[in-house]
């Protein structure tokens, strides 16, 4: 009997320190779970209104079912050349197209910039066989022309490109060649649109090569020579 | 107690037998109850470690799906502040629901891509990723010419692009129909919403990586450790579901940037990308750039034997 005492003494006296343990832990828990909501109960004010201010518009925006515009960006207009000299009090300036053109007799025949003798030389052209005046104007050197001799501003330019490109205009009108910025939702806000000329050089329209720079440092792009993976295999052979 | 006593009188005669008797016995039996407090001392340690470590509020957080509107408010409160408190940034954390009517898609033309991993980088900066370890949720891979087996590109390609005998695919999560990675969760702390795109609860996720081994396309990320970002650098425009800092030890996906892409913009990815070669929409929508692409294109599906129905595409011109 004495020793069933004893034990169920000591399974009391564990019972009551076990119980002791689980209060000291639970109330500070509690504790914690009390002052939690208290502290944050003013941030939570001004996070709620943040909550609805943020779902509100897109309800409203859905009811109304107005399309924003898709907007295309284009030229600011002809293009100027800067001149290379100053005028007697240091101002440089920037003359349009048609300040030479106006005055010099087109060559219609000229295909690139070897065979001028006089300005534009240094340009690259790779842009076909077409003449330089299959594109620009002979008449009016601030505008371009479209194949039947119709006149295109500059800021049109994208007019110009898709007589022959129609298959990238094609896909462009579609949202498939060509980059863009906004809203894929236009009843929530405006497309920002790209035109050809933001990416490709109308002279050498073949896209520019570019260097990789960003990286993530995972475990797919570790060396294969450096990885522990490999070590391992190779220690493994030589045991 | 008395028969005890009586029991032991006779035979405690001649040395005090009691004393004895009970220093032996006691010690012995004070022993191990000292044993087994220590050990339950022991075995409830970690409860005092979790106390310190996460708030009674955080544990006590119930699964985002199970919670109410004033949960949710309480939760996010909370999550601001931390980030305020770990990272000095003042955030604002949404909760952005899917859109009535909407399945996302997304579409790469593989005929433009050059590989140049601007897409990675904005979403390293987008997501809040840990800036040590540059992750990002997109991994660009060079492929050799005729083939779309993954297995066989490489990812550490580096300087100019494109070269001339490689094409450049970017894998990301597909957000697929039949998600392995959900099937495997064992605490549900990953699903798929209204408009296709596989969340995961981070405050609910147990870091098992299940989901992780369960991808096919590698497209889940683990949290090492706590992420480290810049408080400049913190992208303020966060929602639960998505571009949150994430605590250390779960794990993380491509959200299609639903913080962005369930408010009608476009993904941070898509934006970056200078060639152009990404596309995003609706593919309920039946005016969408999505649903020419389909019908239009030669649209290629990645590891379509799988079964897992991407909601990914990649096309040719």
């Amino acid at each position: 009997m004495s020793r069933i005492a004893n034990l169920l003494f000591a399974g009391v006296v564990c019972l009551i320190g076990a119980m002791f343990f689980v209060a000291t832990s639970r109330t500070a828990l509690r504790e914690d779970s009390h002052a939690t909501p208290d502290a944050v109960a003013s941030v939570a004010q001004s996070g709620d209104v943040s909550f609805q201010s943020a779902s509100e518009p897109a309800a409203k925006s859905d009811g109304e079912q107005e399309a924003y515009p898709t907007v295309i960006r284009k030229p600011s207009g002809p293009p100027r050349i800067e001149l290379a000299g100053t005028d007697p009090q240091g101002r440089t300036g920037s003359v349009a197209c048609s300040t030479c053109h106006r005055v010099r007799q087109p060559n219609l025949d000229n295909k690139t910039a070897a065979t001028l003798d006089e300005f534009h030389q240094g340009m690259t052209f790779s842009h076909g066989s077409i003449a330089c005046y299959s594109c620009h104007n002979p008449d009016d050197s601030d505008s371009l022309r479209l194949a039947d001799g119709t006149l295109v501003a500059y800021q049109e330019v994208m007019t110009l490109c898709s007589q022959c490109h129609s298959k990238q205009a094609e896909s462009f009108a579609h949202g498939a060649h060509g980059g863009m910025n906004g809203h894929w939702d236009l009843t929530r806000g405006p497309q920002m649109k790209n035109n050809c000329i933001d990416c490709h050089d109308p002279h050498a329209p073949a896209y520019p090569k570019m260097i990789v720079g960003f990286k993530p440092k995972d475990r797919f792009n570790a060396p294969l020579d450096h990885s522990h993976d490999h070590e391992g295999a190779e220690s493994h052979d030589e045991h | 107690m008395t028969s005890t006593e009586t029991d032991s009188t006779p035979s405690s005669k001649p040395s005090l037998p009691i004393v004895e008797n009970f220093s032996r016995r006691a010690a012995v039996k004070a022993g191990f109850a000292t044993l087994g407090a220590g050990a339950f001392v022991a075995a409830i340690s970690p409860l005092r470690q979790a106390a310190k470590n996460t708030s009674a509020a955080e544990f006590m957080q119930t699964h985002y799906t199970e919670l109410s509107t004033e949960q949710k408010a309480d939760v996010i409160a909370r999550l601001e502040a931390e980030t305020k408190e770990k990272y000095g940034a003042d955030v604002t954390i949404g909760d952005d629901r899917p859109i009535p009517g909407t399945k996302f898609v997304y579409a790469i033309n593989l005929s433009v891509c050059n590989g140049n991993g601007k897409c990675v980088e904005a979403c390293h900066k987008e997501n809040n990723h840990d800036r040590d370890t540059n992750q990002s949720y997109i991994r660009v891979i060079e492929m050799p010419k005729g083939t779309m087996d993954m297995e066989q590109g490489s990812t550490t390609y580096t300087g100019v692009v494109p070269k001339d005998d490689k094409f450049y695919l970017p894998v990301q999560c597909q957000q697929c129909d039949e998600p392995p990675c959900v099937d495997v969760c064992p605490v549900k702390a990953t699903w798929k919403e209204e408009d296709g795109i596989v969340v995961v609860d981070y405050n609910w996720c147990i870091g098992c990586r299940y989901c992780e081994a369960a991808c096919p396309y590698h497209a889940r990320r683990f949290n090492w450790k706590k992420p480290e970002v810049p408080a400049a650098e913190v992208n303020p425009d966060q929602s639960y579901l998505s571009n949150r800092i994430r605590p250390v030890g779960v794990v993380e996906k491509c959200t299609y940037c639903l913080h962005r892409t369930r408010r009608g913009k476009l993904p941070a990815c898509l934006e970056a990308c200078p060639t152009g070669a990404r596309v995003f929409g609706n593919i309920l929508d039946k005016d969408s750039n999505i649903r020419w692409i389909l019908e239009n294109k030669r649209v290629y599906i990645l590891k379509e034997e799988l079964g897992t129905k991407p909601a990914f595409f990649y096309y040719f011109d």
